[in-house]
C-alpha cells in the first residue's frame, strides 16, 4: 500500500535551512548563536522522522512525496521524490535521534571555538545529505547524496584546516571514498545501460532479466562504493586518520551518517546482490575479514580514538558479513545498534579529551574513574555493548550475525567472526582499564579532570540507555520487533530455519568469548598478570603487523602515492611545463621576433611610405600590363 | 607634329603625375608636398579631358569637374590637418614628425 503525503519534506529541509542560514549569517551576525537553529532544526527533523516511522513500521505501508522531475529527456527522466519504506524509517531514526544527540553535545564540546558557526552549518548539512540519500527512490539521487555526504566528511573532518593533518585526513578522506565512488558510479552507468531505468522499484522488478554475468558485475562494482564508504577492506584506511576532525563529527561519521551509507545501499540494492551467488560470497568474505583485521589492528593502539575507530571498521564488516550470508534484518539490526553504542563511545572519548586538555594517548590516562564517574560508567555500557557482553545491545545484533553466517552456508566465516569477537572484548576493555582504571599517569594536581558539562553528559546517559536497551527490539532472536518491522522490505530474501539450540549454543560461544576477551584485559591491564610488553615482544612480528595497520597505508604510500607522485611531478615538468607551456611560450617568442624584423619598416618617414606606395602601383599596375592586359600583344 | 591626338595628352598628363610624385617623396615641407598631391590630381584630370575631346563625348569632363570639387574638400581637410600642425608641433617638416612610430 502507498501513500502520498506533504510532510515528509520537512525531514531534509529542517537541517538544510539550519545549514544554509548559518553559513549565510553565521559570519557576522549569528555566530555563538549558531546552535539556536541547527539544533532544534535536526530536533524537528527526528520529530518527523518518529512521525513517519509511525506510518510505516508494521503497518505494510509506503510514505511518497514526490517533489520535482530534476531531468526530463525523452524516455529517461529522473524525479526526486521522497520515499519512505521500513528500511528508510529505520535508518531515518537513526540518523536524525543520533545527529540530534550530537548535536546537543556539540554546544558543549565546541563552546570555544572561533568556528563555531560553521561548525553548525556543515553538521546540518550532513544530516540533510545522508537523510535524502535514504529517502532516495532512485540510485541517480541516491549517488549525488553519496557524493554529498562524501564532501560533508571532507569539510568536517579538515574542519581544523589550519592543522596540516586534519586537511591531509580530509583529503585522505575524500580521494579513498572517490576511488570507491568511482566503482559506485560504473555500476550505476551499467545499470543504466542494460535496463534504461535506474528507479529502484523498476530495477528490482526488472533484475531476473539480466544475464548472471551483468548481474556479478552490477552488484560487485556497487559493493566497491560501499568498500569505500563503509570502510571495508581495502579501502578502510581513510576512518581511522578520519579522526582528525573533531570529535562530534567523528560520532557522526561512524554512528550515524556515512559509514552506514554503505550497508543501507547494499541492503536496499539486495535485490540485485541475491541474484549473484558470487558477489554476496565477495561481500561476506571481505567483511569477516575487515571484522577480523580492524579488531587485530585495534588491539595495539594507544590512541583512544584510533582503537574506537578500528573498533567501528571491525563493527562495519560484521554487517557487511551479515549482508554477505543473506542476514539482511541483523545487518540493519547492528547498524542499529551499533548507531547507539558507538556515538556513546565517541562522545565518551571526547569526555575524556574535554576532560584531559586535548590528550589522546591512553598511556597519559589511567584512574580517571574517581573524577569522571558518569563517563565511566556510560563509556563501560558502550564498551560492553560493543563487545557483546550479555543483555547489551551488541550481543543481541552480533550473535545474530554470526548465527546467520553460520546457517547461511559460511561457517568458516562465522568462526572467524567469532575470533574477531574476542579481540573485540580485548581491546575494548583495555581500553577502559587503560583510561579509567589503574593509578593516574598523569598529574591531577595540573589537570583537574571533571565530568563535562550538561549539554555533553545528557547525550552521554540518553545514548548509554539507548546501548544497553536497543538490543531487546531484537528479543526474541528472529523474531523481534525489529524483525516484524522489517521483513516486508527483504520479502525476496530466502530464508533460513534457525533451531533454538543453534541459537543458544551460539549465544554461548560469543558469550565465553567476549568473557575471555575481557578476562584477558583484565589479567593485563589490571591484575597484571600478563605483561603486554611481554606478548607484543613474544609475538613479534604479528604484533607489528597490527600495531602497523597490517601495513595497508605503507603499501599504498609505497605502491600507490609516490609513483602516482612521481608520474604528476614528471607530468609537471615534462609535459606542462617542457611541452605545453613551451609550444605557448615558443609561439609567442616567434612572434616577438618576427615583429622585431619587420618593425625596421615602420620608420614614421611620410615619405617612405609615399614610395613604397608609388613603388607598389607601379608593381602591380606593371603586372597586370604585362601579364592581364592586350594593351602590348 | 601633325595633329593633337590623346597621345599629347596623355604624355603630358603622365609628365605632370610624375612631377608630382616625384616631389611627394622627396619634399620635406608638408606645404609642398600637399601642392604635389594637388598636382597628381590635376595630372589625372588632364588625362581624363584628354580622352574626352577624343572620343567626343562630356564623360570625362563632367569626371574633371567632380575631381576639381573633391580637391576643393580634400585641400580643406588638408589645410586644416596642416594648421593643427604647425599649432601642435611648430613644425611643417614631415621627417620631424613621427610620434607614430614611437
Amino acid at each position: 500500500m502507498e501513500r502520498t503525503v506533504d510532510w515528509l519534506v520537512v525531514i531534509p529541509l529542517a537541517p538544510l535551512l539550519a545549514a544554509v542560514i548559518n553559513f549565510l549569517f553565521g559570519k557576522w551576525w549569528i555566530r555563538h548563536r549558531a546552535h539556536w537553529l541547527a539544533v532544534p532544526a535536526v530536533g524537528l527533523s527526528f520529530l518527523t522522522s518518529i512521525v513517519a516511522a509511525w506510518a510505516v513500521l508494521g503497518r505494510d505501508e509506503l510514505l511518497r512525496q514526490p517533489l520535482y522531475t530534476w531531468i526530463r529527456a525523452g524516455e529517461f527522466h529522473v524525479p526526486v521524490e521522497l520515499v519512505a519504506d521500513e528500511l528508510t524509517a529505520v535508518m531515518l531514526l537513526v540518523v536524525t535521534g543520533v545527529s540530534f544527540l550530537v548535536h546537543v553535545y556539540s554546544i558543549g564540546y565546541m563552546h570555544h571555538d572561533p568556528g563555531y558557526y560553521r561548525f553548525f552549518a556543515w553538521l546540518p548539512l550532513f544530516v540533510f545529505s545522508m537523510v535524502m540519500l535514504v529517502l532516495a527512490s532512485n540510485f541517480l539521487v541516491l549517488f549525488v547524496f553519496w557524493e554529498a555526504v562524501g564532501l560533508c566528511s571532507y569539510l568536517l573532518i579538515g574542519f581544523w584546516f589550519r592543522r596540516r593533518s586534519a586537511a591531509e585526513a580530509a583529503k585522505k578522506a575524500f580521494v579513498v571514498n572517490r576511488i570507491g565512488d568511482f566503482g559506485f558510479a560504473l555500476g550505476i552507468m551499467l545499470l543504466f545501460t542494460s535496463l534504461g531505468t535506474l528507479d529502484y522499484h523498476a530495477i528490482f522488478e526488472a533484475v531476473p532479466q539480466l544475464s548472471s554475468g551483468t548481474v556479478t558485475a552490477i552488484a560487485l562494482l556497487l559493493f566497491t562504493g560501499a568498500i569505500g564508504k563503509s570502510a571495508q577492506l581495502p579501502l578502510f584506511v581513510w576512518l581511522p586518520d578520519a579522526m582528525e576532525g573533531p570529535t562530534p563529527v567523528s560520532a557522526l561519521i561512524h554512528a550515524a551518517t556515512m559509514v552506514t551509507a554503505g550497508i543501507f545501499m547494499v541492503a536496499r540494492a539486495h535485490p540485485i546482490f541475491l541474484a549473484s551467488p558470487i558477489a554476496l560470497w565477495v561481500v561476506a568474505a571481505i567483511g569477516a575479514l575487515t571484522a577480523f583485521v580492524a579488531a587485530t589492528i585495534a588491539t595495539t593502539q594507544f590512541d583512544i580514538k584510533r582503537v574506537v575507530a578500528y573498533s567501528t571498521v571491525s563493527q562495519l564488516g560484521y554487517m557487511a558479513l551479515a549482508l554477505g550470508v543473506g542476514a539482511w534484518i541483523p545487518a540493519i539490526f547492528h547498524l542499529f545498534t551499533h548507531a547507539f553504542f558507538k556515538a556513546l563511545l565517541f562522545l565518551g572519548s571526547g569526555a575524556v579529551m574535554h576532560a584531559m586538555h586535548d590528550e589522546l594517548d591512553m598511556r597519559r590516562m589511567g584512574g580517571l574513574k574517581r573524577w569522571m564517574p558518569l563517563t565511566y560508567w556510560t563509556f563501560v555500557i558502550g564498551a560492553a555493548a560493543n563487545a557483546g557482553i550479555v543483555p547489551l545491545a551488541g550481543f543481541w545484533s552480533k550473535d545474530e550475525i554470526l548465527v546467520g553466517a553460520w546457517v547461511g552456508g559460511a561457517p568458516l566465516l562465522a568462526l572467524v567472526g567469532l575470533v574477531a569477537a574476542f579481540f573485540t572484548a580485548l581491546y575494548m576493555f583495555r581500553a577502559v582499564f587503560l583510561t579509567f582504571h589503574g593509578q593516574p599517569r598523569f598529574d591531577p594536581h595540573e589537570l583537574h579532570p571533571h565530568d563535562p558539562p550538561a549539554t555533553m553528559a545528557v547525550p552521554l546517559v540518553i545514548l548509554a540507555i539507548g546501548a544497553a536497551l536497543t538490543g531487546f527490539l531484537g528479543v526474541p532472536p528472529e523474531a523481534g520487533w525489529i524483525h516484524h518491522a522489517l521483513e516486508p522490505v527483504f520479502e525476496g530474501a530466502t530464508h533460513h530455519e534457525v533451531t533454538l539450540g543453534l541459537t543458544l549454543g551460539m549465544a554461548a560461544a560469543s558469550t565465553l568469548v567476549a568473557l575471555a576477551g575481557l578476562w584477558t584485559a583484565h589479567a593485563a591491564y589490571v591484575r597484571g598478570t600478563i605483561s603486554p610488553a611481554a606478548v607484543a615482544e613474544r609475538l613479534g612480528p604479528l604484533y607489528r603487523l597490527a600495531a602497523n595497520g597490517w601495513y595497508f597505508d605503507f603499501v599504498y604510500q609505497r605502491y600507490v602515492v609516490r609513483p602516482l607522485d612521481a608520474a604528476a611531478t614528471w607530468l609537471w615538468r615534462t609535459v606542462d611545463v617542457g611541452i605545453i607551456d613551451g609550444a605557448v611560450n615558443g609561439s609567442a617568442r616567434i612572434v616577438a621576433l618576427t615583429a622585431q624584423l619587420w618593425r625596421r619598416l615602420q620608420t614614421g618617414l611620410v615619405a617612405n611610405y609615399a614610395l613604397a606606395i608609388a613603388l607598389g602601383t607601379v608593381l602591380l599596375v606593371g603586372a597586370y600590363l604585362a601579364f592581364g592586359s592586350t594593351l602590348f600583344r | 607634329m601633325s595633329e593633337l591626338s590623346a597621345t599629347h595628352f596623355l604624355l603630358l598628363s603622365a609628365a605632370l603625375f610624375i612631377i608630382g610624385m616625384v616631389g611627394v617623396l622627396t619634399r620635406r615641407n608638408v606645404l609642398v608636398i600637399f601642392m604635389c598631391i594637388e598636382l597628381m590630381l590635376n595630372a589625372v584630370n588632364v588625362s581624363l579631358i584628354g580622352f574626352a575631346w577624343e572620343l567626343h563625348q562630356l564623360t570625362g569632363q563632367v569626371f574633371a569637374l567632380f575631381v576639381i570639387a573633391i580637391a576643393a574638400a580634400e585641400a580643406v581637410v588638408g589645410l586644416g590637418i596642416v594648421m593643427a600642425l604647425t599649432r601642435r608641433a611648430d613644425t611643417v617638416d614631415i621627417d620631424e614628425l613621427r610620434q607614430l612610430r614611437e
